[in-house]
């Protein structure tokens, strides 16, 4: 009698049933933890972009040292005194800059010339990190950039010298590309490249990944990245994703303030 | 209770009746998660527990199951299954889940998994299934977690992550064998496997499906030609 339709339907649909209440219960329970795991692997991901992270320490220790600082990106300007207090408060000290992006309320759409990264809602506010010296002066800042490569955004940070122009340190703690190909964009010796290029020239944004090696004698050897072979969509996407955050509607104006902080 | 059974489907799968080695299934995970031993353990116990409790339950209800729908029941939970593991993965080991990435969702279409669920969950008791999805799932494990420890020794001179043979460029005496660690090596050291398998134990290999036939020089069909 199995095979009678009522049997099949009932059987069909307590099996979803069951099955449906394990699956949702354990995604439930876990979530918090996960969350926190996924928050660390970001927090580690901006301790090596800076690259103090020492894997033998706690990471949330560790990242205490780094002090975050806000950015409007409608000005240009860094967030204090009484703006920077009220949007503390709003956000109850735990702002989500991603998660902002879906908020019209936080953030504004890009028009389609201004957004050459293709991140199409840009938040108002931007959080980023700075690393200080023993004598209080800025060592390193830590930006979080972003762009579209060939499946996905790609998320991560990037650290600049305090001349506000030297790359240290660049990671991505989220992407979609191809493994294998844009995935490479992880590999550690590419990501070594970046240490120690340039970011602007003559006040335009002059850093870019090129297709294939730089030559060694190339005469503008510190403003070129060597491209990802056989993933040249992620590759651009990396060249416009900096284009675009080292561009005065991103960091461009907040240099020259930090450098009257320091 | 039979105890001889329960051993029977613990142990088979092991060497005679190995999934990868006999059955040649579930070789797709096996290329993919073996360049790291670490990874490739925990792999291990994803499927293992996967094939071992899908088979469980499936047999639990075996004798409710339609016929008409079975594989799509079979499915639904060993997708539960996999689920369930993913997430207990991404809570309590992160790392290992993010450099597993896909391969633990892929354990849904593993043949191993499916293989055993409709070949023997669907006829046996529930307990003795288990056993079966246990054997099974070590079976799959003892040749991957082989494979792994050819690859990372040999492929980068370290067994879960700490450093056995000291390399050239770290100023050792090895020089690391790169092909090791791109995937079509494990194509290779699988073969080995059943190459020395299949030895030890004759009665595992196949017959031909078609006899090759004796190899002709041109001086021979020129022969022949002359002759017609």
């Amino acid at each position: 009698m199995n095979d009678s339709i009522l049997k099949t339907l009932g059987v069909a649909f307590t099996i979803c049933l069951i099955c449906s209440f394990v699956v949702s219960s354990t995604a439930v329970s876990l979530r918090d933890m996960q969350n926190e795991n996924k928050a660390n692997d970001k927090r580690m991901k901006i301790l090596q972009a800076a690259g103090i992270f020492d894997p033998s320490k706690d990471i949330k220790k560790q990242f205490e040292t780094l002090e975050p600082k806000y950015i409007d990106f409608n000005s240009g300007k860094l967030l204090s005194g009484l703006t920077l207090e009220q949007f503390l408060s709003e956000h109850k000290g735990d702002y989500d800059q991603i998660a902002a992006t879906r908020d019209s309320r936080y953030s504004k759409p890009l028009s389609t010339s201004e957004d050459i990264a293709i991140i199409k809602n840009r938040e108002n506010v931007g959080k980023f990190y700075l690393l200080r010296n023993d004598d209080n002066s800025i060592e390193k800042v830590i930006l979080p950039v972003r762009g579209y490569g060939l499946w996905g955004t790609l998320f991560g940070y990037i650290s600049i010298e305090n001349d506000f122009n030297t790359v240290a340190g660049l990671e991505f703690y989220e992407h979609k590309e191809t493994p294998g190909l844009g995935a490479e964009v992880d590999n550690p010796k590419w990501k070594a490249l970046w240490s120690g290029k340039q970011l602007y020239r003559n006040n335009e944004v002059a850093l870019e990944v090129i297709k294939g090696k730089v030559p060694e004698d190339d005469l503008n050897l510190s403003y070129k990245v060597d491209g990802l072979s056989g993933a040249t969509i992620t590759s651009r996407g990396v060249t416009n994703m900096i284009k675009y955050w080292f561009s005065d509607s991103g960091y461009a104006n907040l240099f020259s303030e930090l450098d009257y902080e320091s | 209770m039979n105890l001889n059974r329960y051993k029977e489907a613990l142990f088979k799968p092991l060497i005679d009746e190995n999934p990868i080695t006999l059955q040649i299934l579930g070789i797709c995970s096996a290329l993919a998660v073996t360049n790291n031993l670490t990874v490739t353990l925990v792999m291990c116990v994803a499927l293992t527990s996967v094939c071992a409790f899908s088979n469980l339950f499936i047999s639990l209800i075996r004798n409710h199951i339609p016929s008409s729908i079975r594989i799509i029941v079979q499915m639904t939970i060993i997708a539960s299954l996999v689920i369930v593991v993913d997430e207990l993965l991404k809570a309590y080991d992160y790392e290992t889940s993010k450099k597993l990435s896909v391969f633990v969702g892929l354990i849904i279409t593993n043949c191993i998994v499916m293989g055993r669920a409709e070949a023997f969950a669907m006829k046996e008791k529930p307990l003795l299934s288990f056993f079966d999805g246990l054997g099974n799932g070590l079976g799959y494990s003892v040749i991957l977690i082989g494979v792994a420890t050819i690859r990372e020794l040999f492929g980068a001179g370290t067994l879960m992550g700490y450093e056995i043979l000291p390399l050239v460029s770290n100023g050792g005496w090895y020089m690391a064998n790169n092909l090791l660690l791109l995937p079509p090596s494990s194509f290779i050291i699988i073969g080995l496997f059943i190459w020395a398998i299949r030895s030890y134990k004759p009665s595992q290999v196949e017959e031909d499906d078609f006899a090759l036939s004796k190899h002709r020089t041109n001086e021979d069909l020129t022969k022949r030609e002359l002759n017609v």
